[in-house]
């Protein structure tokens, strides 16, 4: 494939891959996330290969192994365009009727569709499973319809067209002012308005700069963004170099997860064929514009998904954060100007590009603008990635895209941000998702990893439970941190068995404020974050385990 | 310690120090672990101090100085495993084989580690051994799940 050196090009290869598509030929999608795959679907998919081989299809009928469909817990997923039936647990030996009766005859198989479990409807499409039709897949909706690996399929469904519309039609000035009209907020953690970031960063004394996509996803029960970065990697990619071309950079980083085969292969074939193209390295689309990016990956430690520490690691080194009072977006990797955000935050931008901040801002609340990407797991009936607009209440995700509590039982509380936040009880359902309400309650979106939890859960349990994990992550620079969890650690332990002293809580407070005051980093800074939510809403939990 | 794949990388990154860690991951996934000499060679093309390839490779949890056992189970430490039970089955596991998470048997045929997360919660709680997972685990499975391994 000669370089694409122009926007017309570009349109003009866009129709001719559209002319070799008939809209109406079956294509069969079966998802190759990381749930289905524990599931088997590399089985699945080896079946239709051989059932399409087998009655001479190929021509006839497109397979693709797609990124996560969402619907984790009914995986293997499959879903059979153009009719978008949903088929759900499937087996090999599922796959030569699903050929025969779907493929080729029209006709839906009822016993691999959707069954609600409790009203007995089922439901054969994909918009109709109501896993499915309370969302607003902007995002993720797009893993179903593409091969990630082909830079095809992204360009068939508008790929490019919000780069090519920026690097053409709008200055990098005023991409900047359509991202911060659109207020999209940073997706991981912090809730920063991102279009001030990449002000910060452009606006930064220096010719050389950076931008950086945080792919780490360190938190336990967080796989929203493997599945996106995985399933749609050229999504990312494309917000990315236009992230790039407002800030003025030429430079950017993919920090991603070591243990992630899929993930790893996506990426780097994506960023092949974004350079094969055009689209990545000297001259992008013939618009003067020069990009490439460099991929480094986590190898297997939390706070290194921590901006000042993930820099470090970029550098080479251990990945220990530096106090913030002067901004990375000012001076980050080799003290330069570096701008990061999480995958999901890039993953956004083209969208904003494309339909404009109108648009965008028309979706979601107040101050919290678009979708979020959930990761919908615990005690929950219906596991699995999520995206809903700001505002959807806890309520409606937990009851009628969660399917509502695993066993018949109790929903107890719901826990937002992982190990740095925080649980809250039943009476908080109806709170809207939105990063200030959220926060407000002590259960801060974080990145989005949305834990479920019944009545048998022991809440001093889980706060022990974190506080084992992040003992073993904090990178051990400053002593507040270091020595806090540890501390707080041993308490919490003693109280989890029965053998709470008095005054244990008074001193978990007091450590736990002097950590939020005094640690380098956010993980310090928020380590006591399920402490303080679990004595919040459920200290009795605590008292009843301390002698008097 | 002839290994020609590890050699050829070193190869390519002569004297770039900002590549360590990205060269140590590489290294452990094609030896499954970090040996001394290995490492000193990584100091030498590299151009960082052996002392600074010491803390980098002793930092980072990932990272193993010492040969793994020919089967690696992972038991998913995960709060969505943990909820639905993933102790009780680390504590079979450990049981099973007589050794410890981070250890490695007499006979080298398993090295027990508590794994990250790997978002794959809907199978909880779950064992991945050698990439192979197996999901939605009791305790009263796992002794079977090991025999398939010898």
């Amino acid at each position: 494939m000669p370089k694409i050196t122009s926007a017309a090009e570009l349109e003009a290869l866009r129709k001719e891959i559209a002319s070799k598509r008939d809209p109406d030929t079956p294509s069969i999608a079966v998802c190759a996330g990381a749930g289905c795959l524990g599931q088997g679907n590399d089985r699945v998919i080896r079946a239709f290969e051989e059932e399409i081989k087998k009655q001479s299809l190929a021509e006839k009928v497109a397979l693709r192994a797609t990124g996560c469909h969402g619907f984790c817990d009914r995986g293997p997923n499959v879903v059979i365009y153009p009719d978008e039936i949903c088929y759900m647990e499937v087996t090999p030996e599922d796959v030569p009727e699903i050929v025969q009766e779907t493929v080729l005859g029209k006709k839906v198989v009822d016993r691999l569709i959707y069954t609600d479990p409790g009203t007995e409807e089922k439901a054969a499409h994909l918009s109709d499973v109501p896993f499915y039709k309370k969302q607003v897949r902007n995002l993720i909706g797009a893993n179903t319809r593409i091969d990630p690996q082909s830079l095809e399929d992204y360009l068939a469904i508008d790929g490019y067209a919000a780069l090519s519309k920026a690097l053409f039609e709008m200055g990098p000035e005023e991409v900047l002012e359509e991202i911060k009209k659109a207020n999209l907020r940073g997706r991981g953690g912090g809730g920063f308005p991102a279009g001030l970031k990449w002000e910060t960063a452009r606006n930064a004394p220096g010719e050389e700069k950076y931008v950086i996509v945080n792919g780490h996803e360190g938190e336990p029960g967080a796989f929203m963004d493997r599945a996106l970065f995985t399933g749609n990697p050229h999504c990312v990619l494309e917000g990315l170099i236009i992230g790039a071309y407002a800030i003025g950079s030429h430079q950017g980083f993919i920090y991603t997860r070591h243990d992630s085969p899929q993930l790893i292969q996506n990426i780097e074939t994506a960023l092949a064929k974004a350079r094969e193209y055009g689209l990545l390295g000297d001259d992008i689309l013939g618009s003067g514009f020069d990009f490439d990016v460099e991929v480094h990956f986590d190898v297997g430690i939390f706070v290194s998904g921590e901006s000042s520490a993930l820099m470090r690691s970029i550098e080479g080194k251990n990945p220990e954060p530096r106090p913030k009072y002067i901004r990375t977006s000012v001076s980050g990797i080799w003290n330069r100007p570096s701008n990061l955000n999480n995958v999901e935050t890039w993953a956004n931008v083209a969208q904003i590009i494309n339909r404009g901040a109108d648009w965008y801002a028309g979706i979601g609340t107040d101050r919290s603008k678009g979708t979020k990407l959930l990761s919908l797991s615990g005690a929950i009936r219906n596991t699995g990635v999520v995206e809903v607009p700001f505002g959807t209440t806890l309520r409606e995700i937990v009851y009628d895209i969660g399917g509502g509590i695993r066993d018949g039982k109790k929903l107890k509380a719901v826990h937002f941000g992982g190990p740095m936040g925080g649980s809250v009880p039943e009476r908080f359902l109806d709170t809207p998702l939105d990063f200030d309400e959220m926060s407000k309650i002590g259960a801060p979106i974080g990145a989005g990893g949305m834990l479920v939890l019944d009545e048998d859960t022991n809440m001093v349990e889980l706060t022990r439970f974190y506080l084992n994990f992040l003992t073993n992550e904090s990178c051990g620079k400053c002593v507040p941190c270091r020595e806090g969890i540890r501390q707080m650690l041993k308490i919490v332990t003693r109280i989890r068995q029965g053998e709470g002293r008095s005054g244990d809580i008074e001193l978990l407070e007091e450590i736990a404020e002097v950590m939020g005051a005094a640690s380098l980093c956010s993980l310090g800074k928020t380590a006591a974050d399920p402490l303080k939510g679990t004595l919040r809403y459920f200290r009795d939990e605590y008292e009843a385990n301390i002698a008097e | 310690m002839d290994n020609e794949k590890v050699d050829t990388l070193l190869e390519e990154c002569q004297g770039k120090a900002g590549s360590l860690i990205r060269v140590l991951m590489e290294i452990q996934h094609e030896m499954q672990w970090l040996p001394r000499e290995v490492l000193v060679k990584v100091s030498e093309r590299l151009e960082v101090p052996f002392s600074q390839v010491l803390q980098v490779a002793t930092f980072y949890k990932t990272f193993r100085l010492e040969p793994p056992g020919r089967h690696e189970v992972h038991v998913c430490m995960g709060t969505s495993c943990h909820v639905r039970g993933s102790q009780r089955i680390l504590d079979k596991v450990s049981d099973v084989l007589g050794i410890k998470p981070g250890e490695t048997d007499s006979q080298s045929r398993f090295t027990l580690v508590e794994g990250n997360c790997l978002g794959a919660c809907t199978l909880g709680p779950e064992m991945i051994i050698d990439g192979d997972h197996h999901s939605r685990v009791a305790p009263a499975h796992v002794e079977e799940i090991l025999k398939k391994y010898d």
